[in-house]
């Protein structure tokens, strides 16, 4: 079933590459049949997922190179299947609106549907090896869709940009995946196997706190942690819509499911020393970038500052290691996932509607455009955490999550009143945007603007905002599924203290 | 040793059948000498090299290191003989004599993975340089060819020069030329300062051979100039020569040795990527280009000797084999696809996706796998590499350095390969449309390196067996 899911696209990515490129109709209904069904068979995954059994489900095994001790090995929890559910949605949506790409159609879709295979391929495996070797397999054909087909003067800069921090982060996590494998003595690159090793063999504290730097600044660069987030918002601005809105939705995430099923259980002590460093860097994410959002006069940038400013969140749940920030971090992560998605797809349909996306250019556009205003303001309200959208029953756990934390025990107030200045931060711009550029008079140059006219290209849009409603309102279907995974997580993470050093902790915190 | 001769019997073969072919028959001369090397390469499959065989009193030894080396160079050979075959168009006189250097100068590959005694190396290494000397400059109507025949001849004597004074210092200090024996009292005479002496001059040499920092100036140059089949064999052939010298005598013999000068194979590592990858940058002329990547890739191909263990030696040759297939394809390419054009440059690659899109995309594959992403050879290749050198850094912090160097060129490296892909397919001002023919066997020879990367990068648990079974033979 996972097997199916992940090399679907890439099959259709090879058999795209046999069809001459002027049979443009024909390449893309390929394209889009290949992500439905991938689609398709995610959302039976995820319903036939049964909730609250330990251990992984639809695993499947195939030995690799038995003398590294790698294989491949595919398998989802309650962590991995609503993020491979959130990516399967997400890519469909992103070959819908792939419709606007006009050059080199042939290239771009094998490019998407590589990218689409590796993301689906990294969050199902339970291998490092393979884990690593499907992201870089998504990373790749990112860089060469922004260099190529990418939009705005600033693209040669933004490529440039982007692959430099990217391939750096992810080289640097590639160093600490092979340092744990190395040290942990069990040569096996299994995660399964690996965990229950060092379950038993505790890594020494003194490679914990050297690797697991590594592999939090590794990641985080990949998942754009202050202050190494300059890459997204340019990035972003400069990607054609269907990959800003795969990796700002789903690729990134990568880095952050590496630190909940990597980085946390493996290196418990390694994480007690620097997770109070990723929640004060956390703070950098939820306030300074959405500072730096509000201050935008290109939407496009202020989503991208926005979608920096939420990941925020789900790094502070990480930082908090407990099981309700956690498993809020995890909803978070797939709520933003479908938020990212859909905030790009609308600027990317806006741009190439009005050609330009300055947001003091706009305004009154509800009138021309209703439908997509319409998404729009519901996409900028559940950007604000509002209830009823996913985001809010990610961050609110996050939020409560934060302040029952043990690890930055001395400052979590101060912690936790500031990531909740950022929520009201980000209203504040979110707020602002809606103003500007849907409501007042509008100007005589959008009179040309059309709506999205038909059924078909609405579909993208209005999947991705009932996903966003459906897991608002009944979120249990995610946490539900999510909490009894992240439990021995959580437990293997929290190491056992002793009386002595947690009263002292607890004086330096009164 | 019936590997070589049969080799060396084809060589002369060659040259003798030359003798009774009409002039314009003489081409197709070129597929019976590919032939003849893949029969020997098939057979070379019914060796058994478990237990080392030796010959001419130890000075030649068998193993499976050596017999992994001779199957690499008859692959390599093959290939390159079918791509001379499309090359020869732009030989003027003495195509024959072109493949019979090529199989002389696998000879000299043979017996240089089989060296077990320094008089054996130096010969080899000899026999390789020599015939290179020739190749270079094959195009004798070029004045690039030529000068790059005159540079390596230059710096080729001068490597010679400081492999022999190694040599007579070495063999001063410990009375013997065998590696075996040698190995033997390595402790007794590595306490020498001379032996030591020695011992840097001919690595020295063989750095050459493999253009490693600060021995390095002459690649960019005599790729540039070399014909096609000549540079891509020197990038494949001699460089895995070197490696497999260095190898046999730094881990066969004096590892203890090269433990011990770590902190310079480190630095030679990194000194060497960075001047590789930092100087293609702004070349314009592909082989030119090829050439500081190759110097590159000698540098990763370092960490692995830094590494002086078991699994580094593994991985530079599972690297090596990755190597093979990624460089012969493009050079390949360059063959066939800039056969009208002068002087080689990026942007004649122009339209190549319309022209042939079998050529276009083996050339983008071959970039992909330099630039070591998956799923290609390249990848699996550089990870070997990595973890060899990471697996170090836990005795000696100076090795996460390295990697962080590594990354550093890895990172860099994306642009200049990535800029290539990006002339192949997406450049407007193609100065020629017509679509590109390409002989079969040329064709053949495509598919198979493709296939090859395909395979090392998918597949890597046969070959890695095979490789970790080969260098059981070295002491590390």
């Amino acid at each position: 079933m996972l097997t199916s899911i992940i090399f679907l696209p890439l099959l259709a990515a090879l058999g795209i590459l046999f069809i001459p490129a002027n049979f443009k109709f024909v390449i893309r209904c390929l394209a889009l049949l290949a992500t439905l069904l991938t689609m398709l068979l995610a959302v039976v995954l995820f319903l036939n997922f049964e909730t609250g059994l330990p251990g992984y489900q639809f695993v499947q095994q195939i030995a690799w190179v038995k003398s590294l001790g790698i294989s491949y090995h595919v398998g989802v929890d309650g962590i991995n299947v609503g993020l491979v559910l959130m990516g399967a949605i997400v890519a469909f949506a992103a070959a819908c609106v792939s419709h606007d790409i006009t050059t080199q159609e042939k290239e771009f879709y094998v490019l998407l549907l590589v990218m689409t295979g590796g993301i689906l391929g990294a969050f199902a495996s339970l291998d490092l090896f393979f884990f690593y070797f499907f992201h870089e397999l998504a990373l790749v054909p990112t860089f060469i869709m922004i260099g190529l087909w990418g939009r705005g003067e600033n693209k040669n800069y933004a490529t440039f940009q982007i692959t430099m921090y990217l391939s750096v982060g992810a080289l640097i996590a590639l160093i600490g995946l092979l340092a744990l494998y190395l040290q942990s003595g069990a040569n096996t690159f299994d995660i399964v196997k690996l965990t229950e090793h060092v379950k038993a063999n505790p890594l020494r504290a003194s490679t914990q706190n050297l690797v697991f730097p590594l592999l939090m600044f590794g990641f985080g660069i990949l998942v754009s942690l202050w202050p190494f987030h300059t890459w997204a918002p340019l990035g972003y601005g400069a990607a054609p819509t269907a990959t800003a809105m795969l990796h700002a939705g789903v690729l990134k995430k990568f880095g952050l499911y590496g630190l909940i099923r990597i980085a946390l259980p493996l290196m418990p002590q390694g994480a007690q020393q620097w997770l109070p460093v990723l929640a004060w860097l956390c703070l950098g994410n939820i306030v300074y970038c959405g500072w730096v959002a509000m201050r935008q006069r290109d939407l496009n940038f202020l989503i991208g500052n926005s979608s920096v400013a939420h990941v925020g969140f789900c790094f502070l749940g990480i930082a908090s290691v407990t099981l309700i920030g956690v498993t809020g971090a995890v909803v978070v992560m797939i709520a933003h996932g479908f938020l990212a998605a859909l905030s790009f797809a609308l600027s990317g349909y806006l741009r190439q509607q009005a050609g330009t996306l300055e947001i003091k250019e706009f305004g009154g556009l509800l009138q021309k455009l209703p439908f997509i205003g319409a998404v729009m303001v519901m996409a900028m309200m559940a950007g604000c955490g509002l209830p009823g959208f996913a985001n809010f029953a990610g961050e609110i756990l996050v939020l409560f999550g934060a302040w029952k934390a043990t690890t930055f025990q001395s400052a979590q107030w101060f912690v936790v009143a500031a990531a909740w200045g950022g929520l009201i931060i980000g209203a504040i711009y979110m707020l602002r945007a809606v103003r500007n550029i849907l409501h007042g008079p509008i100007s005589e140059k959008w009179a040309a603007l059309q709506d999205v006219s038909n059924g078909w290209r609405r579909l993208p849009f209005a999947l991705l905002l009932v996903s966003l409603v459906l897991f608002g309102v009944w979120p249990r279907l995610l946490t539900a599924k999510i909490e009894p995974s992240v439990k021995p997580i959580v437990k293997m993470a929290t190491p056992v203290q002793s009386p002595a050093t947690k009263s002292v902790a607890s004086v330096v915190g009164e | 040793m019936i590997l070589e001769i049969a080799v060396l019997v084809s060589g002369l073969g060659v040259l003798l059948i030359d003798l009774w072919t009409p002039a314009d028959g003489k081409r197709a001369l070129g597929y019976g000498a590919a032939a003849a090397v893949a029969l020997i390469l098939a057979y070379s499959f019914k060796l058994d090299a478990t237990a080392a065989q030796f010959a001419f009193g130890q000075s030649y030894v068998l193993d499976g290191l050596a017999l992994f080396f001779k199957r690499f160079f008859l692959l390599a050979a093959v290939v390159v003989l079918v791509m001379s075959v499309d090359f020869a168009d732009r030989i003027q006189t003495g195509i024959s004599e072109f493949y019979a250097l090529v199989l002389f100068a696998l000879a000299g590959m043979m017996f240089a993975a089989s060296a077990n005694d320094f008089t054996l190396l130096f010969v080899s290494l000899e026999l390789i340089t020599i015939t290179f000397y020739v190749l270079n400059s094959f195009q004798r109507n070029q004045q690039r060819s030529l000068e790059a025949g005159v540079k390596y001849l230059i710096l080729g004597a001068l490597s010679s020069a400081f492999l022999v004074y190694g040599i007579a210092l070495v063999y001063g200090t410990s009375g013997t030329f065998q590696f075996s024996e040698l190995a033997g009292n390595i402790t007794a005479v590595s306490q020498k300062p001379i032996f030591l002496l020695g011992m840097i001059l001919i690595v020295a040499g063989l750095g050459f051979k493999i253009a490693a920092f600060p021995f390095q100036m002459w690649a960019p140059d005599v790729y540039q100039g070399s014909p096609a089949p000549a540079t891509a064999f020197l990038a494949v052939g001699s460089k895995a020569a070197g490696f497999v010298l260095l190898l046999r005598l730094l881990f066969g013999v004096a590892p203890e040795i090269a433990r011990h000068w770590k902190p310079l194979l480190i630095g030679i590592s990194a000194v060497t990527i960075l001047y590789g990858n930092l100087c293609a940058i702004p070349q314009r002329n592909l082989k030119r280009l090829l050439g500081y990547s190759s110097i590159a890739n000698a540098g990763y191909l370092l960490l692995g000797i830094a590494a002086v263990s078991a699994s580094g030696a593994a991985a530079i040759l599972y690297y090596l084999s990755g190597y093979l297939f990624t460089t012969l394809a493009g050079f390949m390419v360059i063959a066939v696809a800039l056969r009208q054009v002068e002087g080689e440059d990026v942007t004649a690659l122009a339209g190549l996706g319309r022209r042939s899109p079998l050529l276009a995309a083996a050339m983008t594959l071959a970039m992909v796998s330099l630039a070591g992403v998956p799923p290609l050879a390249g990848f699996f290749g550089k990870f070997l590499l990595l973890k060899a050198a990471v697996q170090q850094g836990a005795t000696q912090p100076a090795f996460y350095w390295l990697v962080a160097v590594a990354i550093f060129g890895v990172v860099v490296s994306f642009y200049y390969y990535f800029g290539v892909i990006r002339a192949i397919y997406w450049s407007n001002d193609a100065s020629q449309a017509a679509p590109i023919s390409i002989a079969l066997p040329m064709r053949v020879a495509l598919w198979f390196c493709i296939a090859g990367m395909f395979y090392l990068g998918l597949f890597p648990d046969a070959v890695l067996g095979f490789v970790e079974q080969a260098v059981k033979s070295l002491r590390v």
